[in-house]
């Protein structure tokens, strides 16, 4: 298995692209400043993210989820 | 704001813009006082979907309490006034780009000397004496020369929005819903818009969402209270809800908006107060400019401060104070405030009542209506 590799360790924080509406709750409270979001595009930054949660808990739509066996490489 | 104000005192002004339209998408609820909006710009029927001039406070037991404001509102149609606004700041000669997605700083040695963007696909730079940021609740530019713009998740309100038809409520009176089954630490709201329409959505803490999302909360009152309600249009979004950032200015670089966190922390609304953010900004920007002396936008995190700042402290001290209601806390406030005399109540009275029993609230309850 190869997984994406956070700041910590294996990336446990995974976004949901599709089902995202791009509001930005997320990127304000990560204080890691590993979240890039453009008009329509998001991405977490791995090797910045500590899997923290923060993100996952401010979601107000839960496409953002905490994944207990980690994000595998796409 | 900041780029009207700044360049109607002669300044070159480019705005850009992240999104393809300026205001859209909407990610508010749309109300605002009357107050709040005159000092800008003259109401508008296009702007306006309707006038508020009541206030519904609903706590969980059902009991509706119902109380006249001070002086009336709007609930806005925002992507027109936004538009407006914009308009506004290009006829008095700032340029406008939509689209463009600013994605860095040009730092000259510890002073920020202008912007790197991506536009049409192509990178751009752009020089200038000022930056004004105003990229919302993310706030990342700031934080690329050393602001502090994190914020604590437990202040930023995870929201989510319906624009549903067929709703029939008095369309005067924005509704409010207080209690653990509906917005937990924070608040539901029913504003009404014209032609049957209302912005139906809520707003709680990141500590509240670790449970249950905000969208669950949605989902169960409009399946409890409108089932069959077409929905037009569906939103997510945060409000910083916190007093403003410790600093919201650096050599070259000024903070506006949701992005210095000028939201007033007790209502989570942000159209005045970021109007009036922008509007302190784009005219001290445009003084340093004119003084050829830089250090002046400094002066802007106490002209803040000194307009609204002060304000929003006691603001989030009362919302400390109300935070942690209980449902049964809400429940007594509105039986006891049911028996005020309508045309005797106030909003002033409703905090009172809140919060009798911590003194030290009650003073700046005083102090915020005094004004």
């Amino acid at each position: 298995m190869n997984y994406r590799a956070a700041k910590t360790g294996i990336l446990m924080i995974e976004i949901l692209p599709d089902k995202c509406d791009f509001c930005g709750c997320c990127v304000g409270v990560c204080p890691e400043d590993a979240i890039e979001l453009k008009e329509a595009e998001i991405f977490i930054i791995d090797e910045r993210c500590t899997n923290c949660s923060k993100c996952v808990w401010s979601c107000p739509i839960e496409v953002i989820r905490f994944n207990r066996e980690g994000v595998l490489s796409k | 704001m900041a780029a009207r104000f700044a360049a109607e005192q002669g300044q070159s002004v480019l705005m850009l813009e992240k999104d393809r339209d300026v205001g859209y998408p909407v990610r508010c609820g749309e109300a605002v006082s009357r107050a709040g909006v005159q000092e800008f710009i003259q109401p508008d029927t296009r702007w306006i979907s309707t006038v508020i001039d009541k206030f519904s406070f609903n706590a969980p037991d059902g009991t509706e309490v119902i109380l006249p404001l001070p002086d009336i509102g709007y609930v806005l149609e925002r992507r027109i006034f936004d538009y407006e606004l914009a308009r506004t700041a290009a006829a008095a000669g700032a340029q406008i780009l939509t689209r463009a997605y600013v994605n860095g700083l040009i730092l000259e040695g510890g002073t920020v000397g202008g912007v790197k963007y991506e536009y049409q696909g192509v990178q751009h730079q752009t020089n200038s004496k000022i930056v004004i940021a105003a990229d919302g609740v993310e706030s990342r530019v700031g934080r690329w020369v050393g602001l502090e713009t994190h914020i604590d998740f437990r202040d930023m309100e995870s929201a989510v929005q319906v624009t549903a038809s067929n709703i029939n409520v008095d369309p005067n009176t924005l509704y409010f819903y207080f209690g653990s089954q509906v917005a937990p630490n924070g608040y539901f709201w029913v504003f009404p818009k014209n032609g049957n329409l209302a912005n139906i959505g809520l707003g709680i803490s990141g500590i509240i969402g670790k449970k249950k999302s905000a969208l669950s909360y949605l989902n169960d009152f409009m399946q409890k209270n409108y089932p069959a309600a077409p929905i037009l249009t569906s939103i997510a979004g945060g409000v910083p809800c916190s007093i403003t950032l410790k600093k919201i200015s650096a050599l070259g670089i000024m903070l506006v908006g949701d992005a210095a966190r000028q939201v007033n922390p007790l209502s989570g609304g942000g159209i005045a107060s970021g109007m009036i953010g922008g509007s302190i900004a784009g005219r001290i920007a445009a003084d340093a400019v004119k003084m050829n002396k830089f250090e002046h936008i400094l002066s802007y995190d106490s002209a803040w401060h000194n307009w609204l700042g002060k304000r929003h402290e006691v603001f989030n001290r009362i919302k400390n104070g109300i935070y942690n209601f209980s449902d049964e806390k809400f429940n007594s406030i509105a039986h006891a405030f049911a028996e005020i005399p309508y045309d005797k109540r106030t909003l002033k009275k409703l905090f009172m009542k809140a919060l009798f029993n911590q003194p030290s609230l009650i003073l700046d309850i005083t102090e915020v209506f005094l004004y």
